[in-house]
């Protein structure tokens, strides 16, 4: 592996300085760094924050005009458009996840420093969830509204969406890791997750009706639950094996 | 106890002459097999009581079928062995099943449909195995993009690996929530065709049928293998022994 010497837009700081004060980081702490630093970057750049939410909004905006004005025909397609908008507002998102860092040298660091990529990988998706995943949830109820959600299927819907962006956030690390390379990766991004993120929509789907209806949606969000338990146990392995492979 | 014979199996020569050897071994005997089973199923075999001559596509669809899943586990195997022991000839192997999967899997997509249009009334029914089909024609598919997005060759045979790898543990996962969600939104009904134990008329020649297809993608993927390993190898020395200009 080559070391370039570019200079990471945030030199990672606080690591260096523990590194000349001889003092070990632990993977932890390393994780926690890794994630303050983006979340950091992130709020200095709004605009990239926006613009998948924008992106959603505007998805979900297409199906009363491609379908009908009428509320009562909204609700039955509501489900559908809901996560369809949602999924590929998150694989719009997946693109920036690990790309700049790739591009500065950061990634790079990363993989020299000694810390566990794993976890460093997995701070960067935490932040990507809580950037993406977090305020998409957010944004779901006033979706859901517009389509002729009633009110109290709100909560349920939001909750669907925060435990089904956790792993949509993991699948979409180990893509944008394995495409780390390649030039105009878009098409190929969401070709490779896409497939991956089908258990999600299943269930997420089916929650987010069962919200609407007004039934017991447990079984569902619990079945989402145990998705995003499997992604936090396995794919920030995967995305670090990817890391390493592209980088090599 | 030696494995010397495991070993030379990690040999590009060695396996290249192997694949050219064995090819025939396993071709004549799909084609007898495949020929045989035809004839069973498309002659011998008796017309089912519900679906009269219509079922015999079954002894296509399955095995392309069964097939499709078989080559994307060996794929997967191939990919890991590759990705653990870094061995080019296992990768070189990964890589030349892919295209022979995805053949299989348009088969099996191809003959579901034309199946579908008589029994179901339809060509395409969001049926839990069709769709899990399709889902891993894709798969299939996101393995080839990648491989063909990626320039070095050995970045790609590792980040193709390491794809196959997420996409066998995926593919249960898939199956399972995709049966889940096909129970909730379709009625029985359209599966009034229940699955009947089948004749042993009917089942002999299904039988013969799937291990033709297995050995027929056996003979297959070994003539791809070499033709892998040599564009691999175009550099070295040994090409030229076994190479007629």
């Amino acid at each position: 592996m080559s070391v370039r010497l570019v200079q990471p837009a945030v030199a990672v700081p606080a690591l260096n300085e523990y590194a000349a004060a001889g003092a070990p980081v632990g993977a932890l702490e390393a994780a926690a760094l890794a994630l303050r630093r983006d979340l950091k970057l992130a709020f200095r750049k709004p605009a990239q924050l926006v613009q998948p939410l924008a992106f959603f909004a505007l998805v979900t905006m297409l199906f009363p005009l491609a379908i009908s004005p009428e509320l009562a025909q909204l609700r039955q397609v509501a489900p559908g458009a809901l996560w369809a908008a949602a999924l590929l507002a998150s694989l719009l998102a997946f693109e920036f996840l690990f790309r700049d860092d790739a591009l500065d040298g950061t990634l790079e660091q990363y993989v020299l420093s000694g810390q566990s990529l794993t976890a460093l990988l997995f701070a960067k998706t935490l932040a990507h969830w809580l950037l993406t995943g977090v305020p998409l949830a957010c944004m779901t109820p006033f979706a859901a509204l517009s389509l002729g959600a009633p009110t109290s299927a709100l909560p349920g819907i939001s909750a669907a969406v925060v435990l089904g962006s956790i792993t949509l956030s993991l699948i979409g690390s180990i893509g944008a890791g394995i495409t780390l390379g390649i030039k105009r990766s878009s098409a190929l991004l969401s070709l490779l997750t896409l497939p991956l993120s089908l258990p999600v929509l299943i269930f997420g789907a089916r929650a987010t009706q069962l919200a609407i209806a007004g039934g017991a949606l447990v079984a569902p969000l619990e079945l989402l639950a145990a998705l995003a338990v499997l992604g936090v146990t396995l794919a920030p392995l995967a995305a670090a094996a990817a890391v390493r492979i592209s980088l090599e | 106890m030696r494995f010397t014979w495991f070993h030379r199996l990690g040999s590009p020569p060695y396996v290249y002459g192997l694949a050219r050897r064995l090819t025939p071994w396993f071709a004549w005997p799909a084609a007898g097999l495949i020929l045989y089973g035809l004839w069973g199923g498309l002659v011998t075999a008796p017309p089912d009581y519900q679906q009269g001559d219509g079922f015999r596509i079954i002894y296509v669809h399955a095995p392309s079928a069964w097939m499709s899943l078989m080559v994307y586990t060996t794929l997967a195997l191939a990919a890991a062995v590759g990705l653990i022991w870094r061995i080019k000839v296992a990768h070189a192997a990964a890589a030349s099943c892919a295209a022979i999967g995805a053949s299989f899997t348009v088969a099996a997509l191809v003959t579901g449909s034309l199946w579908g249009r008589p029994m179901w009334g339809t060509y395409w029914q969001w049926d839990p195995r069709l769709t899990s089909e399709l889902v891993l024609f894709f798969l299939y598919l996101g393995y080839m993009g990648l491989r063909a997005g990626i320039e070095d060759t050995q970045r790609a045979d590792r980040a193709s690996a390491l794809l196959a790898v997420v996409g066998v543990v995926n593919v249960p996962i898939i199956h399972y929530s995709v049966t889940w969600w096909n129970s909730l939104h379709q009625a029985p009904s359209v599966m009034a065709l229940q699955k009947p134990t089948l004749a042993v008329a009917m089942l002999v020649p299904l039988l013969v049928m799937l291990l033709g297809f297995t050995l027929f993608f056996a003979a297959v993927f070994l003539v791809r293998l070499r033709a892998e390993i040599l564009v691999r190898e175009r550099a070295s020395s040994w090409i030229a022994e076994v190479v007629e200009p």
